[in-house]
């Protein structure tokens, strides 16, 4: 399994793509850091990266890897390898050269200008998110064996997650809005990797605001140390869970 | 004439006699110290511990406390009450008044007198620790206040001042009090680098107390920050107020308060900066408002006020308010959100600047919509409402923002 991971891992890592996504970040991150002599602007640019770039590249560079090394893998199967190791070291390979992508580009900045709590929460969102939406970008590729689908089926995910989800949250908040719906609101972000993400880090960025009265509530769930492991929980599930059904789906499939 | 003066100054000086009470001496009560001391005299107590109820000072005299001794009310009585012009106590610790709601016992109580001096006292775990009840020209000087207290209900305020003018409030250290410092009122007074914190409800509080000036002090991780109300001719110059945490928490909350100045203090890290209610013709000028929640609340009842040369740093909304009408102007201040430029390099930005966000009107309506900040979609509804104001009263604004923060 090491083996594969490994082969993978270099394959991606000297992939052109991925060393303009780590130039781009490291660009962005380092330029809005020395943009200011406060660095609340470069941790917004990080902010915003992660919440929106980070899922992008991350779901669109797998689904496309996935099928663009369809033959690899076909090859791999006629190999005495189980086809969930092949999975799994696919997965492990793909997460890992975006982890290490995010980091150097936008990680390590990061630490640099903003070495406290709100640097850690976010790389660690960051590194997660990474991971949840290369899960995701699994599923979409194993759901459809055309290619156009299931780059379509991608980028609706990212699309329906970045913007459509807080749409539809503010939609509710609107039509529900003489109603105590703050922990029902608690509840529904878990319906969102990127906004369970987002939430964290504002707990952190913003904790002057969220001292207020709806703040409080949710400085309730999620500041405390049950509600921030509930939260990063959350996360992992969010990378498993359609990682599994992607996994079940390969060792059934006809390829 | 003049030597008749220095004469008679003299001879009073000269009778002035010293009376020592402590262990060692032959006057071993405090109550009978200053029985036995006439006016003009000085009651010098030694250090240890004193248990004697209430001591009232009905005589002009000097009460001195060496090594700090102790007076100790064990929360039966009122440790010290004054009623007497003029009288100094400096120097003791008085700990343990009792605790009663009607006649507000204290550490130490001044009667309707005026020129007293309280100095260098350390007042412990008391119910009102300082009190000036209709006094003239008394000075509060150096004394350290704590309590102990979990509820308002059985707190008092730290210094509490009540229908008195020409009050001088320095160097003070309040820890734990109800309101740190209260004005009832209370005119023509100075309150200058105390220092408030950790109180249960406000760390400074008055009402009706006009022509007063705040210079220097420091208010602090108080229940729900400072209070000011219905006053006119305020000043509040170089303070801090930092760290005021909750949704009724304010850094600074003005209510009805007029023609007043508030000059280069900094807000750092409260829920809300300043929060504006009924105020109007106030100058606020070359304030920080630092990493707050809100840096501003201007209700839409406040008119006339003037808030110029400020900078805006970190907040997560610089300003909000909860109406459309806007009587108030915001020039010339430095915005860390404005994104305009400034061709001809004078230092001040060509666009104008909204410092009102969509969102900050959003959450002002819906709480819960806080929920949602700096979500991707709220960013650029932000960012379109900037544009093109529809939501957001369009005559909220700073024709002149600045390119670079002021050095303050």
């Amino acid at each position: 399994m090491n083996r594969i991971i490994k082969i993978i891992l270099l394959d991606i890592l000297k992939s052109k793509i991925v060393l303009a996504y780590t130039f781009i970040l490291a660009i962005l991150s380092w330029s809005s850091f020395a943009l200011e002599d406060n660095s609340a602007k470069g941790i917004l640019t990080i902010l915003n990266v992660i919440l929106f770039t980070v899922p992008l590249v991350s779901i669109l560079f797998a689904t496309i890897y996935l099928y663009n090394s369809s033959e690899f893998i076909e090859l791999l199967l006629s190999q005495p390898i189980k086809r969930r190791k092949i999975w799994i070291s696919l997965f492990l390979g793909l997460s890992i050269s975006m982890i290490i992508a995010f980091f150097v580009g936008a990680g390590i900045p990061l630490l640099v200008n903003s070495p406290d709590s709100v640097g850690i929460i976010m790389l660690l969102n960051g590194c997660l998110i990474t991971v949840i939406f290369t899960a995701l970008a699994f599923l979409s590729s194993i759901l459809t064996r055309d290619k156009a689908k299931g780059i379509g089926i991608a980028i609706m995910t990212w699309l329906f997650f970045a913007l459509l989800f807080d749409g539809l949250v503010l939609f509710l908040l609107f039509q529900f809005q003489d109603y105590p719906i703050e922990n029902a609101m608690v509840g529904i972000t878990a319906f969102s990797p990127i906004d369970l993400a987002r939430i964290q880090i504002l707990l952190h960025l913003d904790v002057s605001a969220m001292m207020g009265y709806t703040g409080a509530i949710f400085k309730d769930f999620f500041g405390t140390s049950t509600g921030l492991i509930v939260s990063f929980l959350l996360l992992s599930l969010w990378a498993i869970i359609p990682f599994f059904i992607s996994l079940r789906k390969f060792n059934n499939k006809d390829l | 004439m003049k030597y008749l003066v220095a004469f008679l100054f003299l001879s009073f000086s000269l009778h002035a006699t010293t009376i020592h009470v402590g262990k060692k001496y032959t006057v071993k009560s405090v109550k009978k110290g200053i029985a036995l001391a006439k006016v003009g005299d000085t009651v010098i107590v030694h250090g240890g511990l004193y248990r004697e109820g209430n001591i009232s000072i009905k005589k002009k005299i000097v009460f001195l406390g060496k090594n700090l001794p102790i007076l100790d009310g064990q929360k039966k009585h009122e440790v010290l009450s004054i009623y007497a012009d003029s009288v100094v106590v400096d120097g003791f610790k008085i700990i343990k008044s009792a605790y009663a709601t009607i006649t507000d016992p204290c550490g130490i109580k001044v009667y309707n007198r005026n020129h007293v001096i309280i100095q260098n006292n350390v007042l412990d775990d008391n119910f009102f620790g300082i009190y000036l009840q209709n006094c003239q020209s008394c000075t509060i000087k150096n004394n350290y206040l704590r309590a102990y207290g979990k509820e308002e209900q059985q707190l008092g305020n730290g210094i509490h001042c009540w229908k008195s003018n020409d009050i001088l409030i320095i160097a003070n250290r309040i820890d734990g009090h109800r309101d740190g410092i209260y004005f009832e009122f209370v005119y023509d007074s100075l309150i200058w680098r105390n220092i408030s914190v950790n109180n249960i409800r406000y760390g400074l509080h008055f009402m009706f107390s006009h022509s007063d000036t705040y210079i220097t002090n420091v208010f602090k991780k108080n229940g729900a920050g400072v209070a000011v109300m219905y006053t006119k001719n305020v000043k509040m110059f170089n303070n801090y107020f930092e760290e005021n945490w909750g949704d009724s928490a304010y850094g600074l909350l003005l209510k009805d308060i007029s023609d007043s100045y508030i000059f280069n203090n900094r807000f750092a890290r409260n829920t809300s900066g300043i929060y504006m209610e009924g105020t109007s013709r106030i100058k606020v000028e070359k304030n920080i408002f630092e990493s707050n929640g809100w840096g501003m609340k201007i209700q839409a009842s406040c008119m006339d006020n003037e808030i110029v040369n400020n900078n805006y740093l970190k907040n997560t909304f610089d300003i909000s308010t909860n109406g459309s009408l806007v009587l108030n102007s915001f020039n010339s201040n430095y915005w860390d959100k404005y994104e305009g430029y400034d061709l001809d390099k004078n230092g001040i930005g060509d666009v104008p600047y909204h410092p009102l966000s969509l969102f900050a009107v959003l959450t002002e309506k819906t709480p819960s919509a806080m929920l949602l900040y700096r979500s991707f979609m709220i960013t650029l509804l932000d960012k379109s409402e900037k544009v093109l104001p529809s939501i957001t009263p369009d005559n909220f604004i700073d024709k002149t923002p600045l390119m670079k923060s002021l050095p303050l």
